[in-house]
């Protein structure tokens, strides 16, 4: 029953991908960034599917059957402040430069911007090694919960190899326009399959007044903050959602709008978007607490999942798991497709220049495919320690982005400026990262104070001082990217 | 002046989201935890400071690609 649901749902999602297909106009600018002809709706649902994975169903209600609701304060409100300023002050200018010099990549922006080559190597490298981990830990997290909420009885390999090749078919076959299209319906999926799972499973609790009531004799400290979230974690979190504006995958996104006020409706419809899929992620994972009060470490990961094997096994669960494949799909298929990109303009395109449009199209296919299927073999490998890395990998995009930011609006920003800052990233993502790896709730000298604060700050300095250190760019390189006579 | 305006309404709903006051507080609201109502709020009130935004306050200028059409 449940394998059935998620093949049928893997089925109707080839159908579209191979219906997007028949609208291909086979060039490379139509392949990467749909010809810049996505419009406001699919916009706003292919990023926001894009942004959220299978943790924004999965992760969320286990962290608020740790934590309680502080988690929305925390990761969900963040989000629906920062990531429509990014949407708004960033990416509507990122789209404008994109459409005016014809940019499908970061790498090609920021190396344009410096006219430094070095900028575009670091970069490229840089960004690519930030979203390996974030690829594995979508192809693990399906195959991880078909397993689970099968109870074992598919394997965790097949789980992973199906998100795999769908993924794989449709993104190179349908390329920009195909994944635009399957993360609209994808997304649309996951968020009302995430509604639905919560109004039946809080029904069979007897109501949310109930529940709660319920709780907070059981477990009082979840329906508060209390000690178990605490105000410098809340105020730095802030910065986590940051990352969104330097992921490789929400910038092709970007670039794919038809026109700059296709921008609104994600900029207006993203905190409704947070709203109507967290709200149900950490109710869910706070009645979690009434079921089953004592799961302890990795346990407490699959709490959804046991609500719904107690409450509504069958047919919800088959629909749950269908959910959580289309929330990892819609960012796997995203991530996949950047990486191709990347590959394809930033380092084809830049060493065979007189490569023609097929064969661009082909190469970025055939490095989809490589990437892929490297990240299904890791996976086979990996520990499931991995999901820790999550976290990590949204530092440190968000730790990159004063560098875009400088770029996008800092006049005398250089080169030297850009590399220094990456270094100091790469420096201390490190440092950060084997310090703090083995401790989820890793926090600067214990206050609660996240070490993104302390990246994103060193970065800034770096840029900044850097560019004053050098010599100042070439006042017309500078004025196709700020130009004086608009402002 | 228009920017200075949402620069002023943008630092404010930053600090409104440390929302101290409610940190111990256990009342409900709506069925819900008071402070997952004012949370949820914080959301439905940053969308509409958008909508207002994207219409007052587009960050591209006139001549730029995707800014408003120049003046005839």
């Amino acid at each position: 029953m449940i394998l059935g649901i998620v093949l049928a749902y893997l089925a109707l999602v080839l159908v579209i991908g191979a219906a997007s297909h028949r609208q291909s106009r086979g060039t490379g600018e139509d392949f990467f960034v749909a010809s810049r002809t996505i419009g406001p709706f699919v916009l706003l649902m292919t990023l926001f599917g894009t942004h959220m994975t299978s943790f924004a169903l999965l992760g969320a209600s286990a962290e608020s059957y740790r934590v309680g609701i502080g988690v929305f304060a925390l990761m969900a409100s963040s989000s629906a402040l920062m990531v429509p300023l990014v949407f708004l002050f960033v990416g509507t200018r990122v789209w404008s430069l994109g459409k005016r010099h014809g940019f499908l990549t970061q790498v090609q922006m920021l190396r344009h911007r410096w006219q430094s080559e070095a900028v575009g190597v670091l970069l490229f490298i840089v960004l690519v090694l930030l979203l390996i981990p974030y690829l594995l830990i979508g192809v693990m997290g399906g195959g991880i919960t078909l397993a689970e909420i099968t109870s074992g009885a598919v394997p965790v390999w097949v789980g992973g190899l199906l998100i795999s090749v769908v993924v794989l078919t449709y993104v190179s076959f349908g390329g920009m326009r195909g994944t635009a299209w399957v993360n609209t319906f994808q997304t649309a999926l996951f968020m009302v399959l995430g509604a639905v799972t919560a109004v039946v499973i809080v029904d069979r609790l007897g109501g949310v007044d109930r529940a709660m009531t319920r709780l907070a004799e059981a477990a009082p400290e979840l329906l508060v903050r209390g000690e178990l979230v605490r105000p410098l974690q809340l105020l730095s979190y802030t910065l986590i959602p940051l990352s969104v504006g330097m992921f490789p995958h929400i910038f092709s996104h970007w670039l794919s709008a038809r026109r700059a006020t296709a921008f609104r409706a994600s900029i207006i419809g993203y905190p409704l978007c947070i709203v109507a899929v967290w709200v149900p992620s950490v109710l869910l994972g706070v009645f979690g607490r009434l079921d089953f009060p004592d799961l302890a470490g990795p346990a407490a990961n699959s709490v959804l999942v046991k609500m719904i094997a107690i409450h509504a096994p069958g047919v919800l669960g088959g629909l749950l798991a269908a959910g959580v494949f289309a929330a990892i799909m819609s960012s796997l298929d995203s991530q996949s497709l950047a990486l191709g990109t990347m590959f394809t303009q930033d380092l084809v395109r830049r060493y065979w220049p007189d490569l023609s449009d097929q064969r661009q199209v082909l190469s970025g296919r055939l490095f989809v495919i490589v990437v892929v299927g490297l990240t299904f073999a890791l996976s086979l490998v990996a520990q499931r320690s991995i999901f820790g890395l999550a976290v990590w990998t949204f530092t440190g995009y968000a730790a990159l982005l004063p560098i875009l930011l400088a770029a996008l609006f800092w006049r005398r920003s250089t080169a030297v400026g850009a590399l220094s800052a990456l270094v100091v990233v790469s420096g201390l993502w490190l440092v950060a990262f084997f310090r703090g790896w083995s401790q989820p709730d890793f926090s600067i000298g214990g206050t609660g104070l996240m070490p993104v604060v302390a990246m994103f700050a060193a970065s800034a300095v770096a840029m900044v001082v850097g560019s004053l250190a050098s010599t100042p760019p070439p006042a017309e390189v500078v004025e196709r990217f700020i130009p004086r006579s608009v402002r | 002046m228009r920017r200075s305006w949402l620069l002023l309404v943008v630092v404010a709903i930053y600090l409104l989201h440390n929302d101290l006051w409610w940190w111990d507080d256990p009342r409900r609201v709506f069925g819900l935890p008071i402070g997952l109502a004012y949370h949820v709020g914080y959301c439905l009130v940053v969308s509409a400071v958008m909508a207002v935004a994207v219409r007052r306050a587009w960050p591209l200028a006139v001549g730029e690609a995707g800014g408003r059409e120049r003046e005839p």
